[in-house]
């Protein structure tokens, strides 16, 4: 890339894969779970995700050296809380069913671990542009795993992708349904997203050795 | 009577970890020690009885629409309830603060063993859901809502400590190593979960839908397309009366 540097484009490509906040750090669960029965959900928090983890990024650590250590995480806080503030509103006056759908979850950024721990490792100790670029990728990195996890539990949950009927229509009996396939309406159900989760990890573990825990 | 039925409610089937996945942060992380997860545990329990009630009084006189009515008539237009994440954060982030001073005051061991989760006890997603979910189910006395907070912190409690119990027993076992910690970790929590969906049944005697399927937004569409139609009718609805509003 000619645009970043290697050392740059490394803080893009890293959370991506091997040093993932969701599978790796254990960090920003919580929201990853709730709203993935749908892809569609699932682009739209990732979306806002990287919207707010990137401008905090910068917010923070345009702010680093003037910030009191004993009160950072209040500031942190609110932030994050006015960003996510932004966000929601705009969700709000744009898509207002979707807004419903995903209810508390968008308010739930706010403590999201992922956003907290880039603020407390990355931005507090680096310049604005390299903390604009991890807070991108590490958001970038939790979005792809969302995606993931939305797009096979929407896929094998309902049959579609996005409210498309990609394996036809259940209902007149056409595409896969007319060879007997049913829809796995247990992969709607909550705990389902925790086990698909676990399987992403195996796999991911499975793959890259040095991963592997004690 | 609803006392009890929101406790029972709010502990098997709302569970916070298993039914709305919150505070799974440190749910995962504080899970490996029994004594660990009972210290964390209690801590939850605490703050959400303390800060679910102040959000409730923020929310009725403060955030709502025309709360600030007790002002005076011509306050009465204003809805603040944008600014609803800012003070419930900023409530939550104080009563931690202070919650952290008093254990360390009477419990230097406990203090000591918490360490860096206390302060992350704000940014808990259980904590702020709590008050988010006490805001959208609009809980309406400020008695249900101290109930409320405890009994989700107890539901919060019970979790961790079952995790964490598991945990310690699965040490012995030979798990795959690409699955060892994390990985089996979330698997155990999704079949925890199942059987934490059973008790779905137990306040209406398994003979309609539960409640809470229309508020988590995880069930639309997933029982019957009599919910899913219901859940889009009103969403239109509310639309329709907004923008009539405007």
């Amino acid at each position: 890339m000619a645009l970043l540097s290697k050392k740059d484009s490394k803080l893009i490509l890293d959370p991506l894969a091997d040093n993932n906040p969701i599978t790796i750090q254990v960090l920003g669960i919580c929201s990853a779970l709730a709203i993935t029965a749908q892809l569609k959900a699932s682009i739209v928090m990732a979306v806002s995700v990287i919207f707010v983890l990137g401008i905090g990024n910068v917010v923070i650590s345009l702010m680093r050296n003037i910030i009191p250590s004993k009160i950072r995480i209040i500031v942190q806080l609110v932030v994050v809380a006015a960003l996510v503030i932004i966000v929601d509103q705009i969700l709000k006056a744009f898509a207002y069913s979707l807004s419903k759908e995903l209810s508390v979850f968008i308010g739930l950024i706010i403590t999201n671990c992922i956003i907290m721990g880039r603020f407390e490792a990355f931005a507090l100790g680096n310049g604005p542009w390299r903390s604009f670029l991890d807070g991108v990728g590490n958001a970038a990195g939790y979005g792809l795993i969302l995606i993931i996890v939305g797009f096979f539990r929407e896929l094998l949950g309902s049959g579609t992708l996005l409210g498309f009927k990609v394996l036809g229509d259940p209902i007149s009996k056409t595409g896969l349904y007319a060879i007997g396939y049913e829809n796995n309406g247990f992969m709607l159900l909550s705990p389902m997203a925790l086990i698909v989760i676990g399987l992403i990890i195996w796999v991911q573990r499975s793959r890259n050795k040095e991963l592997i825990e004690e | 009577m609803e006392h009890i039925e929101l406790f029972f409610k709010s502990i098997f089937i709302d569970n916070m970890v298993f039914a709305t996945f919150l505070g799974m942060c440190s749910y995962l992380a504080v899970s490996k020690k029994v004594s660990t997860a009972v210290g964390l545990g209690a801590a939850v329990i605490f703050v959400l009885a303390v800060t679910v009630p102040i959000n409730w009084l923020l929310d009725q006189y403060i955030l709502r629409d025309g709360a600030l009515v007790w002002l005076g008539e011509e306050y009465a237009s204003y809805d603040l309830g944008f600014l609803s994440f800012i003070l419930f954060i900023a409530t939550i982030a104080t009563m931690v603060q202070l919650v952290e001073i008093v254990v360390e005051k009477f419990s230097p061991s406990l203090y000591n063993s918490l360490g860096i989760f206390l302060p992350l006890i704000a940014v808990n997603c259980a904590i702020l859901g709590g008050s988010l979910f006490m805001q959208s189910r609009e809980i309406p006395t400020l008695g249900l809502a101290l109930n409320y907070g405890i009994s989700s912190g107890i539901g919060w409690f019970l979790a961790i400590l079952a995790i964490a119990a598991i945990r310690e027993k699965i040490r012995y076992s030979n798990v795959p190593a690409p699955l060892r910690g994390l990985g089996i970790t979330f698997i155990i929590t999704g079949l925890m979960a199942i059987g934490f969906m059973s008790f779905g049944g137990m306040l209406t005697g398994g003979d309609e839908e539960t409640p809470s399927l229309d508020s988590n937004p995880e069930n639309i569409g997933v029982h019957s397309e009599d919910i899913q139609k219901k859940n889009i009718e009103t969403a239109q609805t509310v639309e329709v009366s907004t923008i009539t509003k405007q």
